[in-house]
């Protein structure tokens, strides 16, 4: 039962993960630094609950503040950048946060032992959860509390103003400039929102993980990040949950019986999603369709 | 209104503005004409921040405009439409007005959230309004992308004119469009004027050209060679000579970019 009870917390991290890339996505940038803000936000939360000993939700709510800080800031300079370029950039942002905490020595006496991130042994002693005798189903429903208000808000936001202009902005950058959207300050705004939800992301991973090390947060994990709305498509936020679900749930460990074969059929995959369909399996025909058959009416 | 003067634009070894002065006063529908590749839809991009002028000045109301982002000069008041048609063609036909209310009277008049988050009934109002300029009423959950092109142009230009600008740069409005279309659009443009929006006309049609604007200047090789209302462009020989060349019976040169 509570391996199946991880699994769901897995998917609904993963999920947010996928949501943090999926609001960049949007506005047209491909970003491989989510690995990066979940990174910042999974070792502030750690920090903030074991070294500052606060309860979990502010530390959680902190982590996720810092996280979009130092999104807000990598905005200016990597939206300079475009298409691969932008790609670049922040592949060498995430390597640069991962280098710090594979170095980040900040150990302190609790009773008779030292706790606190430890450079290349990780970060082991992050026991919230436990130590306050949260029971599996409760900690499931605490993650799954925020990938439903996350999911909420950014529902909400594509019918609203806000999103048509990130829309927009991804579709036609010069047209949408020359009717008066501000680009710089769209993009900047779609990274600190991106960075916000993976900082949230990082902090409920350390959390139901009680340990981290740096190799958590390599290339592979920001691949995983933009491959969710890859496959899920951008018409909606539930195209990027589809897709964490049939990734982690059926492909990770559905599969696990393959091994390491698991991993080429994830590239194949990618490959061939892109290739069928570029809009991603849960397009807005594919949404059309569904909504037809389960009766509800269509948008348009 | 707008006043250019000196305005060069180089490509390289290209000039593709050269020394441009022009002025337009509020209220003209001003007509600027010339041959492929003679520097309009460059004016146009140097006008809007598109492209940073290489040397000269573009003024607005007398507000230097130089170094302003197109977004600065949007909210400054001035607006335009594209060439080859740039809508988001996967929004729909009211997303593509609604992403568009920028104007500074829109920012005044909402707060923030209301403005980002919410549809007051005046925005609503407004977008119905435009709709109706645009005759797209009954296409408003449509996406662009399935617009007809002569409902996407209408489209484009209901976007333009959903920012509210006192000038207006319309780069080749009439292109593709049959002798129906362009009697049509000669009536928006009017019809858009007649509000308080000054006009600026990039075009190779010559009928709407001379049907419409009171004032033209004629481009070539990035040089104004003539400035007059229609009936003295017409009958100057250097422009007879450079824009219409040998066939000056023909006067509907081929379509292309400038």
């Amino acid at each position: 039962m509570s391996y199946y009870l991880g699994l769901v917390q897995l998917i609904g991290i993963h999920t947010l993960l996928g949501l943090s890339a999926y609001v960049l996505m949007l506005t047209g940038q491909l970003s491989l630094g989510q690995a990066g803000f979940f990174a910042i936000g999974a070792y502030s939360a750690g920090i903030l609950t074991v070294i500052f000993e606060l309860p979990i939700l502010p530390a959680l709510l902190a982590a996720a503040f810092i996280a979009a800080f130092f999104a807000f800031l990598v905005g200016f300079p990597a939206l300079r950048v475009k298409g691969l370029m932008l790609v670049v950039a922040t592949i060498a942002f995430s390597e640069f946060v991962r280098l710090f905490f594979f170095n980040l020595s900040w150990r302190v006496p609790r009773g008779d032992i030292e706790v606190g991130p430890d450079s290349t042994n990780g970060f082991r002693e992050i026991r919230y959860f436990v130590a306050n005798g949260w029971e599996a189903w409760e900690i499931t429903t605490f993650v799954w509390v925020f990938v439903i208000l996350v999911m909420a808000a950014l529902w909400w936001m594509d019918r609203s103003r806000a999103g048509a202009v990130l829309r927009a902005v991804g579709e036609d950058e010069l047209a949408a400039q020359s009717v008066g959207v501000n680009l710089t300050a769209v993009k900047v705004t779609a990274m600190s929102a991106g960075g916000f939800i993976a900082g949230i992301g990082g902090a409920l991973y350390a959390h139901t993980a009680t340990y981290v090390d740096h190799l958590t947060f390599t290339v592979l994990l920001a691949t995983f990040a933009i491959s969710y709305p890859i496959l899920g498509g951008l018409s909606s936020v539930f195209g990027t949950l589809a897709a964490v679900i049939f990734i982690q749930g059926i492909l990770v460990e559905g599969l696990r019986f393959l091994g390491d074969w698991r991993n080429i059929m994830f590239g194949l995959l990618i490959i061939a999603a892109m290739n069928l369909k570029p809009s991603g399996l849960f397009d807005a025909r594919t949404a059309r369709v569904l909504r037809r058959a389960v009766g509800l009416r269509d948008r348009e | 209104m707008l006043e250019l003067r000196g305005l060069s634009k180089h490509f390289g070894g290209v000039k593709a503005l050269d020394e441009l002065d022009l002025s337009v006063n509020e209220g003209d529908i001003f007509g600027l004409i010339g041959p492929n590749g003679s520097g309009k839809s460059t004016a146009i991009n140097v006008i809007c921040g598109v492209y940073r002028e290489s040397a000269g000045t573009v003024r607005f109301h007398g507000d230097l405009m130089n170094g302003k982002a197109p977004h600065q000069r949007l909210r400054a008041g001035i607006a335009r439409t594209f060439q080859n048609i740039r809508l988001f063609p996967n929004l729909t036909v009211w997303q593509n007005l609604w992403v568009a209310q920028n104007s500074p009277q829109d920012v005044a008049a909402q707060r923030f959230l209301s403005r980002w988050f919410g549809a007051t009934r005046r925005t609503r109002r407004e977008i119905v309004e435009l709709l109706e300029l645009a005759d797209l009423g009954h296409k408003s959950d449509e996406l662009a992308s399935n617009l007809a092109f002569g409902e996407q142009r209408r489209l484009e230009f209901a976007r333009a004119a959903a920012t509210r600008p006192q000038l207006l740069l319309l780069d080749e409005p009439a292109a593709g469009m049959n002798a129906q279309e362009i009697e049509d659009l000669s009536r928006r443009i009017r019809r858009v004027r007649d509000s308080g929006v000054t006009i600026l006309l990039v075009e190779h049609v010559m009928e709407l050209v001379m049907g419409v604007t009171e004032q033209i200047a004629v481009l070539n090789f990035g040089h104004k060679i003539a400035f007059g209302t229609p009936g003295e462009v017409q009958r100057n020989e250097a422009v007879q000579e450079a824009y219409l060349g040998t066939s000056a019976s023909d006067s509907r040169p081929a379509g292309g970019g400038a």
